[in-house]
């Protein structure tokens, strides 16, 4: 049969009155076939897994070898809830620990700052100084575990606590593995966890490259992350390109330092959202691939293939949950999980069903994690590389993302670059127009989300919440007051100030700031120092 | 001389999540209110004193952090010690069923929990607020009334 | 004390609540009982307009110029005028983000207002608001609008200095200069001095200058400035005490003050007479007729207009 006659038959099939179309806004046709891969090359745009363009995977044999990293981002209350929640996450499987803050510690705020008022140990553990992080990593082996940090405008001095605790474990810095978020581009846009203004970021983030390249070789420097800009409300295919475009302004950040392109850039890896859209998702991550490894080479002229190389981290969408009918959110996140595996993810984090109404309990945290181990041990999905390889629709999609990121690019270009098009608000109102059309599609019915505006049902939630007592903030600032009352205050202020003179004279920041929290100096104390040099952000209003 | 709606639009607490509040403010605009929205990390002070200043009808505070508890009551406090209690707080974000009933009771007229849509929100407001027509005379009245 | 003896008596004092009442009535009423009653107690402040296009920092500008003002123990009172949506008639107002940290000062009055249409009167609105702060006792009041429309300039109208501010982007300055904003300029502020294009702004601009009519004794000067960082602010405050002492000295003060009088009063009985003649219009039975009575050329709309008014006693 022919094509022309399958398409008058298509012709006369009723349609779903539904508009056919990916998040993105994407139109998806019918039916994909070779005809939409005409001018496709497979050496040059598929290649094979690990080898240029790296669109089919970065590692030669991928989850044949090694499975994904498990890490669930966790962290609440104080220290010592937080060091129990680690440990009981590492006895059920979890593979490396990934740290969320409390808000006080990711403004770079004490617990004791009137700032903080209500918020300490709610959304994250709370850390002040050096003593904190002995207490979250109290019995955890450095040397065998690798580590997250969600951290950005403080990253450097929370990096320096984990080296400190590094060295009172009796490791050394340069085995240290893992990461820090330190991604400031995107805060900007989407996440909006700021200290200082965008320059002397960019310069703090610098500062950290250089510095890590030097001495902790295996830590991951920047998570340059779409995540964050998707829970905003971007589509996938902002989610890709600004991530990218933020990505390659680090890069040029660094080659403007005068570093080597080649000995940063490996270390640089990356964070994407896993959202409702199946196969959008799933062609997201290998167009990113693509991407970052064509730029890399021939705009950046990296010569280490390592260089080429998007490793990444996904977590789950977030903002795809429902408070309503909460169990659906396994569901929900158990699909989303499996667009991650699909695509190639390195690490996974996946959602708990309970997290619209509070951090996760450890029944929900469990079944989350579960979640991936099914992926990995019951379904066969990681027995291939890249499965979804060839599909016609897949490779269609890839090709079509590929090229909307490349139109975005010229855009930002036209802004004079990613800073330039922040101050302009470009970014902002990018995602909130397209967060505000996406509330219009669901109330509209043109989207659908189960429990909100389609098979709703009136019964409220049962479900177990976690609750952080608000004993929580009072023992935190009296553990604060003690620190201060016990460590040496003289020494305390002398590498204050030979911080705020390093800030002036433009020296590496990060020795510095080692020099501050091994005596115990606060994060609210060094944040404030800096923030003498550097100022404070403003945010630009845009809708 | 047509009279509008006015609504404050604050995002308190430390987190950075201004998705909800600028889509409910890009829709209550649509909506033909006037709504005057303060940005990211207010502090319970400055919302009042702007709410004053902007002579609202209604603040609508989002809140993802899990301040609630903190936030709302000092606004609320603040609101009564600056004799404007005729304000109408309304709020959405992560905020626990318990929560609620006790956010409620201390006098949050309206809290709506996530996948509220924004219809939702323009209805209690076009059914619960008349605009600029609070008289001092009638404040107690009003603030007896509930929901 | 009565309500509203104590209401009257608050707004005076520059209660901020009783303030902001009054600034809702005058917004929401046609009825002049209230201005009436604060106009003997104002024409104390001093009127400062700022306009220009979006984006310029105009809100940035206002905060470090308040600032500067409040150091020298003086009262504030700030409007900020954004545009009404025109299809659903509502408004986002976001100014007061870039004034954040004057939110707290008790000498500091800030209010957010929208323009819902030409028809509601923006202008005269405006003036009715700044006519509370004025009898509320501000020494300053600063006037920020959109410069774009005939509106925005009416309201420089009731300025005594007027700013313009542009930035330094490509085509900004021909825009302002069609748009007539710099014939409304006592002061022309250049904004984001630090970006490219900067010189080259002040170059054509001192160029459009020199082609104006120069009045003696004022000179239109040109600051540059970079309000996020405060630069160039003092000049900028400098200068608008410059041209209220020029206005002073010249007697030009109370000319311009009559001159902004002659033409609210005009705008006052344009007002009137739009509102009734809309309502008559509007209340004509046949008016559906009469239309299509014009739609089919049976009649025509000078002849409607005319007897409309000859009807109404307006015009003999």
């Amino acid at each position: 049969m022919s094509r022309e006659i399958w398409e008058k038959k298509l012709k006369n099939c009723k349609e779903r009155d539904f508009k056919f179309k990916t998040v993105s806004g994407i139109s998806v046709k019918p039916l994909y076939t070779p005809d939409d891969c005409e001018f496709f090359d497979y050496e040059r745009d598929l290649g094979y897994p690990g080898e240029f363009p790296f669109t089919r995977g970065v590692y030669t044999n991928m989850y044949r070898g090694r499975l994904w990293t498990m890490r669930q981002f966790s962290g609440f209350a104080t220290p010592k809830d937080t060091n129990r929640r680690y440990k009981y996450l590492l006895k059920h499987g979890q593979t490396g620990l990934s740290v969320a803050f409390d808000f006080p510690t990711l403004y770079g705020r004490d617990s004791d700052d009137p700032f903080s008022r209500g918020e300490v140990g709610k959304c994250g553990v709370a850390v002040d100084t050096l003593r904190d992080m002995e207490i979250i990593f109290d019995g955890i082996p450095l040397d065998r575990i690798s580590t997250s940090m969600t951290i950005n405008p403080p990253a450097a001095i929370l990096l320096a606590m984990y080296i400190a605790v590094g060295e009172k474990q009796g490791v050394p810095a340069h085995i240290l593995t893992g990461t820090i978020q330190n991604d400031m581009l995107k805060e900007y846009q989407a996440q909006k966890t700021w200290i200082y203004p965008p320059e002397p970021s960019m310069r703090i983030i610098t500062d950290i490259l250089e510095y890590c390249s030097e001495n902790v070789p295996k830590w991951n420097t920047i998570s340059i992350s779409g995540y964050h800009i998707r829970e905003a409300g971007s589509t996938a295919l902002q989610e890709l390109a600004f991530t990218l475009a933020n990505g390659f302004t680090y890069v040029e950040y660094g080659i403007k330092r005068g570093l080597e392109v080649d000995k940063f850039a490996p270390r640089l890896s990356f964070f994407f959202n896993s959202h409702l859209d199946f196969f959008e998702e799933i062609a997201k991550y290998r167009a990113a691939r693509r991407i970052w490894a064509r730029m890399m080479r021939d705009k950046y002229n990296a010569q280490n293939p390592r260089s080429f190389l998007m490793r990444f981290h996904t977590q789950t969408a977030g903002c795809t949950l429902t408070a309503q009918q909460p169990e659906n959110n396994i569901v929900r996140t158990a699909f989303q999980a499996l667009a991650a595996v699909l695509g190639g993810t390195q690490s996974l984090h996946t959602n708990s069903m309970d997290e619209t109404y509070a951090l996760p309990t450890e029944k929900a945290v469990k079944i989350a994690l579960r979640t991936q181990q099914l992926i990995a041990y019951e379904t066969g999905v990681p027995n291939t590389i890249d499965p979804l390889g060839g599909s016609y629709y897949i490779e269609t999609l890839t090709n079509e993302l590929e090229k909307g990121a490349y139109e975005y690019f010229k855009k930002i270009e036209k802004f004079g670059g990613v800073l330039p098009a922040i101050e302009k608000g470009f970014f902002q109102q990018e995602i909130s127009r397209s967060a505000y059309k996406y509330q219009r599609a669901l109330e509209k019915k043109e989207r659908f989300q189960v429990g909100i505006n389609i098979f709703e049902e009136d019964k409220p939630a049962d479900i177990e919440i976690l609750k952080i007592p608000p004993e929580v903030e009072r023992n935190q600032i009296k553990k604060l007051k003690e620190v201060k009352s016990e460590r040496n205050n003289r020494k305390v202020k002398e590498t204050l100030r030979l911080l705020l003179k390093a800030a002036r004279d433009g020296d590496n920041l990060m020795p510095r700031i080692l020099d501050c929290v091994r005596v115990y100096a606060t994060i609210g104390e060094i944040c404030n120092t800096l923030k003498e040099e550097f100022g404070e952000y403003q945010e630009p209003i845009i809708f | 001389m047509d009279k509008k709606i006015r609504v404050l639009v604050a995002k308190p607490g430390l987190d950075g999540h201004d998705r909800g509040a600028k889509v409910v403010a890009a829709a209550l605009r649509d909506a033909g209110m006037e709504v005057i929205y303060t940005g990211l990390h207010q502090s319970p002070e400055s919302i009042v004193e702007a709410a004053i200043q902007e002579d609202v009808d209604v603040i609508g505070l989002s809140i993802l952090s899990g301040a609630h508890m903190t936030i709302f009551p000092k606004v609320l406090s603040l609101l009564k010690k600056k004799n404007a209690q005729k304000i109408i707080v309304i709020g959405g974000g992560i905020i626990p069923a318990d929560d609620m009933k006790k956010l409620k009771k201390k006098g949050v007229k309206k809290l709506f929990g996530p996948g509220a849509p924004t219809t939702e929100i323009i209805t209690w407001l076009k059914e619960n607020v008349k605009p600029g027509k609070k008289k001092r005379a009638q404040t107690r009245k009003k603030n007896n009334k509930g929901l | 004390m009565k309500p509203a003896a104590k209401f009257f008596k608050d707004i005076l004092k520059g209660d901020k609540s009783a303030v902001a009442r009054a600034i809702t009535i005058v917004e929401n009423d046609s009825d002049y009982t209230l201005l009436k009653k604060l106009f003997p107690f104002s024409g104390r402040a001093y009127y400062i307009g700022i306009t220009g296009p979006p984006g310029a920092g105009k809100s940035t500008l206002v905060n470090a110029i308040a600032k500067l003002f409040l150091k020298r123990k003086k009262r504030i009172g700030i409007i900020a005028v954004d545009p009404t949506s025109p299809f659903s008639g509502g408004a986002l107002l976001g100014d007061r983000v870039r004034m954040a940290d004057l939110a707290l000062n008790k000498n500091v009055f800030i209010r957010s207002m929208a323009s819902r249409g030409s028809l509601g009167g923006l202008a005269k609105k405006t003036k009715d608001a700044a006519l509370v702060l004025d009898a509320a006792g501000m020494d300053y009041i600063l006037i920020e609008t959109i410069g774009v429309g005939q509106v925005e300039l009416d309201i420089a109208q009731v300025c005594d200095t007027t700013l313009v501010v542009l930035v330094p982007e490509s085509g900004d300055s021909i825009q302002a200069m069609k748009a007539g904003l710099l014939e409304i300029g006592d002061i022309i502020v250049v904004n984001k001095g630090d970006r490219e294009g900067c010189e080259r702004l002040i170059m054509e601009l001192k160029f459009a200058f020199d082609l104006r009519n120069q009045l003696p004794g004022w000179s239109y000067p040109i600051v540059k400035t970079i309000a996020t960082e405060g630069y160039g602010i003092e000049q900028v405050v400098s200068r608008i005490e410059a041209h209220q002492a020029y206005l002073n000295k010249t007697g030009k003060f109370e000319v311009l003050r009559k001159e902004h009088l002659f033409s609210r009063i005009n705008e006052l009985i344009e007002e009137k007479i739009k509102n009734k003649l809309r309502r008559r219009l509007k209340s004509q039975p046949e008016l559906k007729k009469i239309i299509d009575d014009i739609y089919s050329r049976r009649r025509n709309p000078f002849d409607v207009a005319e007897n409309l008014l000859k009807d109404s006693g307006i015009v003999p």
